[in-house]
């Protein structure tokens, strides 16, 4: 857990990548659950989020 | 005298072509082959999809094309998110995706761990699995329908014949509560064998002194199948869970000609509902919105799912 945060600290490409990867999940997630519409509605900018970070942290050093 | 085919050419070329080419580095030369991919993957790939961003903030109806385009901002967006109808959508196509990706990968695995075990006839009920995945969406579609017919229908009699049950009693297109299984049955029975073929390549991969070094250290079967051959098939499982996951989330064809989306609208995928809104209600702006939404989820799926890969053949 600690070499997460340290990642995120130094910019290091795993630690955001997760992050990334989670916002991801969790969107899509939120986008097909049928518990709560306000889930869904903030789906699409969770997703988004996640993608538009994972694009740009792929670029990080390892 | 000239002894490769390649001296042949370069001596065949006009003296006018050869020395304009000459005269081009190995990298302006690697440019002028790509360029052409370049320039059509930009033309039908790149130019739609900045088009269809820059509709998506617009109210723009390609049924009245002289009306005029106004900017509606995040309008489209807000509309397509608070709808509850496209969240059911949304609900339908996961129930799509996850029981046709989870019996797909079962089945699939399990059919071509069988078939990959020496037997004859072996190659006879490969090509005879595989026949599904060769006949177009819409024939399986069509055909469906006659087999899920209560009154003549072939899987309603064999239901019927295993267990006990009338088989003109349910029709599986046109309950509410069945309808999501039979896209779900009719999909796997189709696409099953893409599953099975390319978990059968990774199977076939392994070679056998793996297994003979885990004999010689008295491994059990179970033990070699769960430390040799799963983590040696899984990046060829998790490749065909992402062509089948990305096929699926834009299914169309099969479920239009099985059930059109009915009954009501239980079996409306995103893909369909899209087409309705774009091609019927001829909300391009509107279906725009819609289709960036979509985009954005399944590249975001496949962003991660390709890393995930990555890391797995690194293993």
């Amino acid at each position: 857990m600690t070499s997460f945060f340290d990642g995120l600290l130094h910019f290091r490409r795993g630690a955001w990548e997760m992050l990334a990867s989670v916002l991801i999940a969790a969107g899509v997630f939120m986008l097909m659950q049928p518990f709560a519409l306000v889930l869904y509605s903030w789906s699409f900018l969770v997703t988004l989020l996640g993608t538009v970070m994972f694009i740009i942290v792929s670029h990080f050093p390892e | 005298m000239l002894h490769s085919p390649v001296e042949r050419v370069a001596e065949a070329t006009p003296h006018a072509i050869a020395k304009r080419f000459r005269g081009l580095s190995d990298r302006s030369l690697a440019w002028l082959f790509v360029a052409p991919s370049i320039v059509l993957l930009l033309a039908v790939n790149i130019f739609p999809l900045i088009w269809t961003i820059r509709l998506s903030f617009t109210n723009f109806r390609v049924n009245r094309p002289n009306a005029e385009v106004e900017f509606v901002g995040l309008k489209n967006y807000i509309s397509i998110l608070s709808d509850k109808d496209i969240w059911l959508t949304m609900q339908a196509t996961a129930h799509f995706l996850i029981w046709t990706l989870v019996l797909q990968v079962l089945i699939g695995f399990s059919l071509a761990y069988l078939i990959n075990k020496k037997f004859r006839g072996n190659d006879l009920w490969t090509t005879i699995i595989v026949l599904p995945m060769m006949l177009s969406p819409a024939v399986v579609g069509n055909f469906w329908t006659f087999l899920y017919q209560p009154q003549i229908g072939l899987f309603n009699y064999a239901v019927g014949f295993l267990t006990g049950a009338d088989p003109s009693s349910f029709s599986m297109i046109g309950d509410v509560s069945l309808a999501p299984w039979a896209i779900v049955i009719v999909d796997t029975w189709m696409w099953t064998p893409f599953v099975m073929l390319i978990c059968l390549a990774g199977l076939r991969s392994i070679p056998d002194s793996i297994y003979e070094a885990a004999e010689c250290d008295r491994a059990s079967k179970w033990r070699q199948f769960w430390t040799i051959t799963i983590p040696l098939v899984l990046p060829f499982l998790m490749l065909a869970v992402l062509f089948r996951g990305i096929e699926n989330f834009k299914m169309f064809d099969l479920v239009v000609q099985l059930t059109g989306g009915g009954p009501g609208s239980i079996t409306e995928l995103t893909s369909i509902n899209l087409k309705r809104e774009a091609f019927e209600k001829w909300r391009t702006g509107y279906a725009s919105a819609y289709a960036v939404i979509l985009f954005v989820t399944v590249f975001g799926l496949a962003s991660i799912y390709v890393k995930a890969l990555n890391k797995v053949k690194q293993r």
